[in-house]
């Protein structure tokens, strides 16, 4: 089988060869260009850029790199100061629209907004705190939902099903109203270890399996061992 | 070269941030040489009795009380350091906010099973007043430096602190940033 066309793009001023019409996180990424990302994860070929944290310069215009693919000569900008601040400034809003309390939650060391806001160098957020009350819903068989912590990526809904291939979760509301809901007749058939996928599939702490969490030693958590800002 | 003067209080947190500055270990004989401490829960001096230096404060603000002192702090210190998630968003205290004051009342004084049998809400004038919410710091004054963790570890205070003390530029290194 012959390798997808190549064809040159520019990121910060420099020429990349990368392959034609794939995802460009995952073609930066190639390079060795760690883009921050939530919503998006590897091998996802049609991101709904909910996140926007991946947010760079494409021709001079700010857009979310999940959301598009690779065409000849794009012109990148991503590692300016502007950019990194911008990307900051997203993750700094998700922590003040949302409750999160990283030293009470179970998924801290496990969780890729935290880890994002390490790997930004976020010490506070430059925003006014919120404090909106969301109600978490206990009412699963398996899964737990703190909607305090949901940052409304679409993960759970556009990606996750049981084993019979249904859907779990939904979005209800508009706006601010907007919050996940469980499907209770298909969560109730999901096994341990699918609803620990649901868990793992959540960028942050809104999915818990019940009767999980707080497993893994201090120290030994998956960001921990491996902080985002290491390069590989 | 002269020593720097640190001040330090906890608002509404646990003391855990005060027990990670001890954390510092045997920094802490090198630290006694090049700064003195002023009003701190560490020297049980309770007034400001010249200009600060260094101004360190855990917690956030739950009551007049805390407010009070921390404007005294912005007043009397050169540079204000948030230390931990709970001056810097309110932490685990702001667990309350989104609960009416009254709610909140209710619940500590008639609600649990520990609630004492008088059923009232102690009143006093010499009582410190709840807020409606827990605030953090740098939204009632301006804070310099902000250092998170819950507790923040000896090793960022010490890092923060050493480039402080040298008028060097305080820059934290990602691996120390941690929110729990």
């Amino acid at each position: 089988m012959s390798s997808p066309k190549k064809i040159p793009i520019t990121v910060d001023g420099k020429k990349y060869d990368v392959p034609k019409n794939i995802n460009l996180v995952e073609a930066l990424s190639s390079q060795g260009i760690r883009v921050p990302t939530l919503c998006w994860y590897k091998g996802m070929d049609d991101c709904l850029g909910t996140c926007r944290v991946c947010t760079v310069n494409v021709n001079g215009r700010p857009s979310a790199a999940c959301t598009l693919n690779t065409t000849e000569e794009m012109k990148i900008e991503f590692d300016t100061s502007e950019l990194n601040d911008l990307r900051k400034s997203i993750i700094e809003l998700l922590f003040v629209e949302g409750n999160h309390y990283c030293p009470s939650c179970e998924k801290s060391g496990d969780c890729l907004l935290q880890a994002e806001a390490q790997a930004l160098e976020m010490t506070h957020s430059r925003f006014p705190y919120e404090f909106n009350h969301y109600e978490i819903d206990y009412s699963g068989e398996m899964i737990i939902l703190e909607r305090n912590r949901c940052v409304h990526c679409k993960r759970c809904t556009e990606l996750f099903t049981n084993d019979d291939g249904e859907k779990v979760f939904s979005f209800i509301g508009k706006g601010k109203d907007t919050q996940v809901v469980i499907n209770k007749e298909t969560e109730k058939s999901l096994s341990k270890h699918k609803a620990q996928e649901a868990m793992d599939l959540c960028p942050v702490g809104a999915i818990l399996v019940k009767g999980e969490g707080f497993k893994t030693p201090y120290g030994e958590r998956k960001f921990e061992k491996e902080p985002l800002w290491i390069k590989k | 070269m002269d020593k720097k003067v640190i001040s330090t209080i906890s608002l509404a947190g646990c003391f855990g941030c005060h027990m990670s500055f001890l954390d510092i270990d045997l920094k802490l004989l090198e630290l006694i040489e090049l700064v003195e401490f002023n009003r701190s829960p560490l020297t049980d001096i309770k007034t400001f009795s010249k200009r600060i230096d260094i101004g360190i404060i855990e917690g956030g603000c739950s009551n007049d009380e805390n407010v009070k002192v921390l404007k005294d702090f912005r007043k009397n210190c050169d540079i204000l350091i948030s230390l931990g998630e709970c001056a810097i968003m309110g932490g685990l205290p702001a667990l309350r906010n989104h609960l009416t004051l009254k709610e909140c009342l209710e619940e500590a004084y008639f609600n649990v099973p520990t609630s004492n049998h008088n059923q009232t809400i102690p009143r006093h004038e010499d009582l410190p007043q709840l807020l409606d919410k827990v605030y953090p710091c740098h939204e009632l004054v301006k804070i310099d430096y902000f250092l998170p963790g819950c507790p923040p570890s000896g090793e960022i205070i010490w890092q923060a602190l050493a480039a402080l003390i040298k008028n060097d530029k305080l820059e934290i290194s990602k691996r120390l940033i941690k929110y729990d």
